[in-house]
């Protein structure tokens, strides 16, 4: 048998049929749904006179554009009310399940499905969101669509998509201690580019990789879509297995059994190829900054803004124009740098582990008075059990500001909006203009970067806050 | 939705030699509130186009009547970001029928095609002739044929790659659910082998 790489695996095993010179028929075993995406395809399908195909195959949660306080209080803006009103109704008419605002699973889609077991190796998942590349992490083939083709899976359970070509990242050898998955995965855009590794499905490998742990891995995977990966996986192994069991959705019993035999041949097969490769040395990354408009504008904490000379002459006003936005200049030094505003949450960093990362570089300290700190767990049950283990006092002790869970700052559509011309040090995905709100200036960085920023008050190495 | 059927366009454009034009800029995430297609148009570009205070920012290319026409010509890695098809809905809301660009965002170049929007990849020389042509002549056209895949300026022609699949939906008007439904016994056959 031809070697196969791990991406071509589950993807062949998905292919209903493939259309001569065109894409393939590629069904789908999961789909995500949130409000903000699918309000125009269930309303497509109903104009056809249908229902959804599988509901049982479908999962809804709100996320984008609800509140952060208040939430058990009906949503005051009208048109954040009638969009989730608009998707209750719609799962209420096509039977499928959803964790609405109060539901205790309620949470933000990507990091919903992991924790309750919705997310399993060897499977295809789509949702009408960039960042499903995060379920990548579990071995699975994730990706993000667009409304036509959230419709096309409500009413076949499939899409039609021809199959991207193959990308390897390795990264071999130990991070450095104070080096996080944010900061190998802001490395690795850094390196590739914000195009560049558009067309492309990555897998992602090397001691580096596998030594990450689930919640690690997800956060790279999430962020391939910043290079322009359509989507970018980890082969499953027992880490990715003790995750897995036990969780609510996961298989049980013999089925576990079964599926774990499955799933441990879910690796690259020796010999298999890849359309493109790149291998880069984990001792080499530094935490990692942005200081510009997009995702790839990242630095060592401990560098300088590029100068003039760095920059290809053709680029040079797009890259201007990015730092005029930012207020900063060509060769500028990032430490030290004024910080208005902290944000810890999103699909990227929301997570425990991130709370827990937070949480032990913070005690005992306290935040910088100049700084407005938001805290936001990405789903219910991370607020949950950060409360439990102590999390949240320790963090309201520092006198960061908890909120309810939701995508929140991450893109400000709700209330929470960064103020035209601050600085804020996020660790969500993206710092493009106006992201966190019109005119705000988003660094992006890890938990551990963002909680030395919030103490300090600047841009501070994590590294001496360890 | 079945999409508009494209063959031949011949008309002005709009340059906007930008790098990494990303869906965040092409439709801030506050306008993804509304629970139908339309009028995204009116917020394209929205913190380019006007001022914080709301007003109409002049030196933005929409605000400019000199530059007209049916084709948007945007720099390097257009529609970067987000799977949100109302940068698409926005783009052809407002009357664009073509996006030109010497490289595109997947996801974005995707939900260009399934809403009857042509994107067209041209090399980076081709671009940046577009945009010095339209800067010496604000009314320069461009003629694009999806049938021939060339786009043409002044007579200089380049081809264009398109999915064989895509191309006849879009020469036809077809959509791809309709082409899904067609095949619901097999994947109902798929489900029960699986
Ligand atoms: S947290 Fe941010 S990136 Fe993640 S799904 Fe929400 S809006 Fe998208």
């Amino acid at each position: 048998m031809e070697p196969k790489t791990l991406f071509d695996k589950v993807w062949d095993a998905h292919v209903v049929e493939k259309i001569d010179g065109g894409p393939s028929v590629f069904y789908i075993d999961k789909h995500l749904v949130h409000e903000v995406t699918s309000p125009q395809a269930f309303s497509g399908l109903e104009a056809r006179g249908m229902k959804v195909f599988r509901p049982e195959n479908t999962l809804a949660t709100p996320d984008h554009n609800i509140p952060t306080e208040n939430q058990h209080l009906p949503i005051k803006e009208e048109l954040s009310r009638k969009q989730i009103e608009t998707l209750t109704a719609n799962c209420e008419k096509n039977d499928i399940t959803l964790y609405g605002l109060n539901h205790p699973y309620n949470g933000i889609v990507h990091v919903v499905g992991p924790e309750l077991g919705h997310t399993q190796p060897g499977m295809t998942l789509v949702c009408g969101d960039s960042h499903t590349s995060t379920h990548g992490a579990f071995g699975a083939v994730a990706f993000g669509i667009g409304t036509s083709e959230v419709e096309m899976v409500l009413a076949t359970q499939c899409i039609l998509q021809p199959k991207p070509r193959k990308m390897l990242i390795t990264v071999n050898g130990e991070l450095q201690k104070g080096v996080t998955a944010k900061d190998l995965t802001l490395y690795v855009i850094a390196k590739l580019g914000t195009g560049g590794a558009t067309g492309y499905f990555v897998e992602y490998a090397g001691s580096a990789v596998s030594s990450l742990s689930m919640e690690g891995r997800m956060t790279v995977c999430n962020m391939s879509i910043e290079m322009g990966a359509r989507g970018g996986m980890i082969a499953p192994d027992q880490t990715t297995f003790d995750y897995v069991e036990g969780r609510e959705f996961a298989p049980k019993g013999t089925e576990w059994t079964k599926a774990v035999a499955k799933w441990k041949k879910l690796k690259t097969d020796e010999g298999a190829t890849f359309d493109k490769e790149y291998v880069f040395i984990a001792s080499d990354i530094e935490p990692m900054l942005t200081y510009g408009t997009n995702p790839g504008m990242g630095i060592g904490i401990l560098g300088h803004i590029p100068s003039e000379k760095d920059i290809e002459p053709s680029e040079l006003p797009t890259f201007k124009k990015s730092l005029d936005y930012m207020g900063f200049n060509l060769g500028d030094k990032m430490l030290g740098k004024k910080v208005d505003y902290v944000f810890v949450g999103s699909c990227t960093n929301g997570r425990i582990e991130d709370l827990r990362v937070l949480a032990s570089a913070v005690k005992g300290k306290k935040k910088a008075d100049s700084v407005t700190a938001w805290i936001v767990p990405g789903s219910k049950q991370v607020e949950k059990q950060a409360k439990e283990e102590g999390l949240v006092e320790v963090l309201e002790e520092a006198g960061f500001e908890m909120r309810q869970p939701g995508c929140s700052a991450c893109l400000a559509m709700n209330d929470d909006k960064v103020p035209a011309g601050k600085y804020s040090v996020s660790t969500s995905n993206r710092n493009f203009e106006g992201r966190q709100g019109p005119g705000a200036r988003t660094l992006l960085a890890s938990p551990l970067t963002a909680a030395a920023a919030a103490v300090t008050g600047v841009i501070t190495d994590p590294r001496e806050f360890l | 939705m079945p999409i508009d059927k494209f063959t031949t366009l011949e008309s002005r454009y709009v340059p906007l030699p930008v790098e990494n034009v990303d869906t965040d800029q092409i439709i801030p995430a506050r306008f993804l509130k509304a629970t139908s297609r339309d009028g995204f148009g009116e917020n394209l570009f929205r913190d380019w186009r006007y001022t914080p205070a709301g007003e109409e920012n002049p030196d933005f290319v929409l605000n400019q009547s000199e530059y007209t026409g049916e084709v948007l010509v945007g720099g390097q890695n257009f529609g970067s970001g987000s799977s949100r098809e109302h940068a698409a809905w926005a783009i052809h809301d407002y009357g664009f029928k073509v996006v030109v660009s010497s490289f595109f965002a997947d996801i974005f170049q995707n939900n260009a095609l399934n809403n009857g929007v042509l994107p067209v990849t041209v090399s980076a020389k081709f671009l940046s002739n577009l945009f010095n042509a339209v800067e010496k002549d604000k009314s320069q056209k461009v003629l694009v044929d999806l049938e021939n895949q060339v786009i043409s300026l002044n007579g200089e022609c380049e081809e264009f790659a398109i999915n064989p699949y895509k191309k006849n939906c879009l020469l036809n008007g077809f959509d791809d659910i309709d082409f899904l439904l067609d095949r619901k016994d097999k994947i109902k056959a798929f489900e029960a082998k699986n």
